[in-house]
C-alpha cells in the first residue's frame, strides 16, 4: 500500500487528494496543515469582508466529502522534510513516512517593512483569521487606510467601505493597476470606487504608521502629510512558502521548480499550487501561477502522477477573473505591460448593440459599465479584457487559448469605430456552429 | 385556482426544459455566494466544482445564483439548442 503525504490544506492539496483517491482506492493519504480552518475558499474572503457571504459558506467541503477522501488530517506544522529517509518531521518531532510527497504550502502575504507595522490595528489578508480580526476592528464610522496595488488591496478597501468604514486608498502608481488596465479602464474603476466612498491618493506612499498606546492613529505619507486613521490594511504581494523545500535541498527559485509532471528535482517529491514554479513549454520558462483554478489543476495532475498515472500539466493561456469595484472583469492572455509594435489594441464601450443579441446566452446583466478591449496580432487575438457583461468572455477565452485564426475579420475589427463586439459575436457564432458540425461529422 | 396551479407548474417545467444553469469551472473560486443565495438551498457551488449543469429537480431557474456570482461563473443556457427554433 502506498503512503501519500500532502503538506498543505488549500485547493491544490484537495485537488491532489481527490485525484489520488480516484486512482488508488487502497492508498493511505495524510494531509498535514497548520491552518486551523483547513480547506476554505481563500478568494471568498473578499466577499466575506463585504458581507455578501456568511463565514460558514467559505467551506466548500462537507463531512461526506472528507469521508469520501478517506484521508487522515494532521493539524500540525512540518518542521522539516527528510528526503533521504522519505519522511516528514512534524513540530511534535513525530515522523511521518511517505512513499510520495506533495508540497502544497501555498504563498503568504509579503510583510510591509515600515516603522509602526507591529501596532494594533495593522492588518493583512492572508488567512480567514486575518479577515476575522479585520472585521472585528472594522466598526462603522472608523477610518481606514489601505495601501498596495492589484486585486487584494482593492478587496480590502471595498470590504471595509461596505462595512461603513471611511476608506483612504493610497497607491504608488498614478492610476489603479497600470500594468494590466489601460487608462480608461483604471479611471472607470476609480470612479466607481469614489462612488463607494473610497478616497484615492495616487503617486504616494506610506512611510510610517503612527501609533498611540500601541494602537494605530494615523500614517505619514511620503509627501510629508499625516493622515488620521483608526486602522491600516495592506496587500503588497505574495511570496511562495519555499522554506521547507529549500532546507530539504529541493531546487527552488521564486517557487519550487517542477516539471510538467509537477515533479521536483527530488525523487517522489511533487509540488503544486501557489508554491510551485511550473515549467511552461510555450515559453521554455518556469512560471508562478498564483490563481485558484490553476492550483486545483496542478494538484490534480500531481495527484495522478503520484498515484502512478502519468499526466502532464498544460499551462493555460493567462486567464484571470475578478471583480473590481463591482465590475466582473476577465483578463485573458497578453493585455498590458510593455509596448509591442506587432500588437494593435482596440477598445469599445457601451455604444453597441451586442449585449442585446437575442441568441446570446444569458449571463450576468445590469452592469452600469461594459467594456471590451482586444489585443490583435497578425492572425490571432492575443489578449482581451472584458469588463461588465461577460457574454463574450468565454468565446474570447477559447479564441485566445486555441489560437483561432481571425484573419477573416481582422480588417473589420481594425476599421475606424468598428463594432468589435458585434463582429466577434457573429464570428464566434459561425465558428462555433462549424465546430459542432465537424464534431457531428466525425461521430 | 387549480387550473392556475397547473399552469404555473407547466411554465416551471417549460423553463426547466428550455434553460439550465451551467457553470464554467475555470472561473470558479468556490466562494459559495451561489449556494448562499439559492432560495431552495441547492448547493450550486458543488455543481461548479464538478463542472456539471444544475440539473436539480428543485431548481426554480430563478437566476439568483447567476446574478450574484461575482466572477461570472454561471450562465443560463438554453437546453434546446438543436431542437429549438432559430430566433
Amino acid at each position: 500500500m502506498t503512503h501519500y503525504a500532502i503538506i498543505g490544506t488549500g485547493v491544490a492539496a484537495i485537488g491532489a487528494a481527490e485525484a489520488i483517491r480516484g486512482a488508488d482506492n487502497a492508498g493511505e493519504i495524510s494531509i498535514i496543515g497548520e491552518d486551523p480552518f483547513s480547506y476554505y475558499s481563500r478568494p471568498g474572503l473578499a466577499y466575506y469582508l463585504t458581507g455578501e457571504l456568511d463565514e460558514n459558506l467559505l467551506f466548500p467541503y462537507q463531512k461526506e466529502d472528507y469521508q469520501k477522501l478517506r484521508a487522515r488530517f494532521h493539524r500540525a506544522s512540518v518542521r522539516r522534510i527528510l528526503p533521504d529517509e522519505k519522511a516528514v518531521e512534524l513540530d511534535s518531532s513525530a515522523r511521518l513516512p511517505y512513499d510520495r510527497l506533495l508540497i502544497a504550502t501555498g504563498a503568504q502575504a509579503i510583510a510591509l517593512k515600515i516603522p509602526g507595522v507591529g501596532l494594533n490595528g495593522v492588518h493583512k489578508l492572508d488567512h480567514l483569521s486575518d479577515a476575522r480580526t479585520l472585521l472585528a476592528n472594522a466598526k462603522r464610522g472608523r477610518t481606514a487606510l489601505v495601501t498596495g496595488g492589484g486585486i487584494t488591496a482593492l478587496e480590502l478597501a471595498e470590504g471595509l467601505a461596505a462595512r461603513g468604514v471611511k476608506v483612504y486608498y493610497v497607491m504608488r502608481s498614478e492610476r489603479y493597476w497600470p500594468n494590466v488596465l489601460d487608462e480608461i479602464e483604471s479611471r472607470i474603476i476609480e470612479n466607481l470606487l469614489a462612488r463607494e466612498g473610497i478616497h484615492l491618493y495616487h503617486k504616494n506612499e506610506i512611510i510610517e504608521i503612527l501609533g498611540k498606546n500601541g494602537k494605530v492613529v494615523g500614517v505619514r505619507l511620503a509627501d510629508g502629510r499625516n493622515l488620521r486613521a483608526d486602522l491600516f490594511a495592506y496587500a503588497i504581494g505574495i511570496a511562495p512558502r519555499i522554506d521547507l523545500a529549500q532546507e530539504a535541498g529541493i531546487t527552488c527559485e521564486r517557487g519550487i521548480w517542477v516539471d510538467e509532471f509537477m515533479h521536483t528535482n527530488q525523487p517522489d517529491i511533487f509540488s503544486a499550487g501557489d508554491v510551485a514554479q511550473v515549467y511552461d513549454p510555450a515559453s521554455g520558462k518556469h512560471v508562478l501561477d498564483s490563481l485558484w483554478a490553476p492550483a486545483r489543476e496542478q494538484g490534480r495532475v500531481a495527484g495522478l502522477n503520484m498515484a502512478g498515472q502519468p499526466a502532464a500539466y498544460q499551462k493555460p493561456a493567462a486567464f484571470n477573473v475578478t471583480r473590481l469595484a463591482g465590475l466582473t472583469t476577465t483578463i485573458i492572455g497578453a493585455v498590458g505591460g510593455g509596448r509591442d509594435d506587432d500588437l494593435e489594441g482596440i477598445a469599445r464601450g457601451d455604444s453597441e448593440t451586442w449585449r442585446q443579441l437575442p441568441d446570446a446566452i444569458v449571463a450576468q446583466g445590469g452592469f452600469e459599465v461594459n467594456r471590451l478591449r482586444l489585443m490583435i496580432g497578425k492572425q490571432h487575438i492575443l489578449g482581451a479584457i472584458v469588463m461588465g457583461d461577460q457574454k463574450l468572455s468565454s468565446p474570447l477565452q477559447t479564441i485566445v487559448r486555441d489560437h483561432v485564426d481571425i484573419s477573416s475579420i481582422r480588417a473589420a475589427l481594425l476599421a475606424r469605430n468598428a463594432p468589435i463586439a458585434d463582429i466577434l459575436a457573429e464570428f464566434w457564432a459561425k465558428h462555433h456552429r462549424l465546430q459542432i458540425l465537424q464534431t457531428l461529422e466525425k461521430n | 385556482m387549480l387550473k392556475h396551479l397547473f399552469q404555473k407548474e407547466l411554465s416551471h417545467r417549460t423553463s426547466l426544459v428550455q434553460g439550465q444553469v451551467v457553470p464554467d469551472s475555470t472561473r470558479c473560486v468556490q466562494c459559495g455566494i451561489c449556494s448562499f443565495n439559492c432560495p431552495v438551498e441547492i448547493d450550486v457551488r458543488r455543481h461548479a466544482w464538478r463542472g456539471e449543469p444544475v440539473q436539480h429537480s428543485r431548481c426554480l431557474t430563478c437566476g439568483e445564483c447567476v446574478a450574484r456570482c461575482p466572477r461570472g461563473v454561471l450562465t443560463f443556457e438554453r437546453t434546446n439548442l438543436f431542437t429549438g427554433s432559430e430566433k
